[in-house]
């Protein structure tokens, strides 16, 4: 059992997140594969509880680099935000190979920010769809927004946290290793939603196995 | 024949992925590009394309609001919206107004298979 404070998981419903997650990310990868027309290699998902400030501390002893995140913030029972993040120097390449060959050097970094919006655009709201729709979940996902800077700023964006500084931290590596490209998406979710998201749990539990969440 | 296509994206690089899927599925179709729910309405009056391509979701008033208001213009254009989505909800909701939902990134077999269908549409209509 996985606890902190008053919110607790069991193993079971952990094992659900992590394979949901996985779901969502394996399908958000796949689109991803399609647009750069290459293989994309996905970490196991990390799905852990954890204080707001370790959450912030992980991604940053991860890369001190200067980053680009694309944002997107998603509510209905549960609500939280989700990144696709990488360093800032690759994020010319990753257009480089969304786009046609035939562009010139500054027509590519002319279509740089949209073309990162858009990419985060279709690989969140992949992942965040596919677990919406395997939770039997509605979630309204908002307009992609593209940050730069370092990864201590990503979880400090508005909106404020809804309560507590204990939060759902998941994130998954992810690489292009033909093109050099490697980054993460990272969900975090505060504990009000992760009270919403275990009944979501045990529900999909049931449905799936026909056992007793418990 | 040759019919003309509407394609609304706030992004231009998501635009440039349907043109180019396009070129490889009917090089000599026309096409229409709209940036905003806004720049659409004014596209289908002047230009009355004959199928339209709509994105999920975009700044100020998302595709299946639009959608509902290419309806009262043109009840009979066929319709795809486009998002990477898929949520049930909007899926159902594209379904409603009549139109199909295609997922992001789009894929030659899906936009072939979504203007196979519009084609014929359009030429019961001209029968």
């Amino acid at each position: 059992m996985s606890t902190t404070g008053e919110i607790a998981l069991s193993e079971l419903q952990l094992d659900a997140l992590t394979e949901l997650v996985n779901l969502g990310v394996s399908r958000a990868a796949g689109n991803l594969a399609v647009m750069v027309r290459e293989e994309v290699i996905l970490s196991v998902p990390k799905v852990a509880l954890m204080t707001r400030q370790d959450a912030i501390q992980t991604l940053g002893q991860r890369d001190s680099r200067s980053l680009v995140a694309v944002h997107q913030t998603f509510e209905g029972e549960i609500v939280g935000r989700a990144l696709l993040i990488f360093p800032e120097e690759r994020s010319l390449e990753l257009v480089r190979s969304l786009v046609s060959s035939e562009l010139s050097n500054e027509e590519i970094i002319e279509l740089e920010q949209e073309a990162l919006a858009e990419t985060g655009n279709v690989i969140l709201n992949s992942c965040l769809a596919t677990i919406a729709n395997a939770l039997e979940s509605r979630l309204k996902i908002s307009l992609p927004e593209v940050i730069r800077g370092e990864s201590t700023r990503f979880f400090t964006l508005p909106p404020p946290p809804e309560a507590g500084s204990t939060v759902l931290f998941i994130y998954i590596n992810f690489a292009v290793r033909r093109r050099n490209i490697e980054g993460y998406i990272a969900m975090l979710m505060d504990l009000p939603s992760l009270a919403a998201l275990t009944k979501l749990l045990d529900a999909l539990i049931r449905r799936t196995s026909g056992a007793s969440p418990a | 024949m040759i019919y003309k296509l509407l394609i609304v994206d706030d992004s231009k690089l998501a635009r440039m992925a349907v043109i180019k899927t396009l070129s490889s599925c009917y090089p000599n179709w026309q096409r229409v590009e709209a940036g905003s729910a806004a720049d659409a309405l004014q596209a289908v009056q002047k230009e009355k394309p004959d199928i339209a391509i709509v994105d999920f979701n975009m700044p100020q008033r998302d595709g299946l609001d639009l959608v509902g208001d290419l309806r009262a213009l043109t009840p009979d254009m066929p319709i795809g919206i486009i998002s990477a989505n898929h949520q049930q909800e909007v899926v159902d909701r594209a379904r409603a107004l009549g139109a199909s939902f295609l997922p992001k990134p789009l894929t030659e077999k899906s936009l072939r298979e979504f203007l196979t269908v519009a084609v014929q549409h359009l030429q019961e209509l001209e029968a």
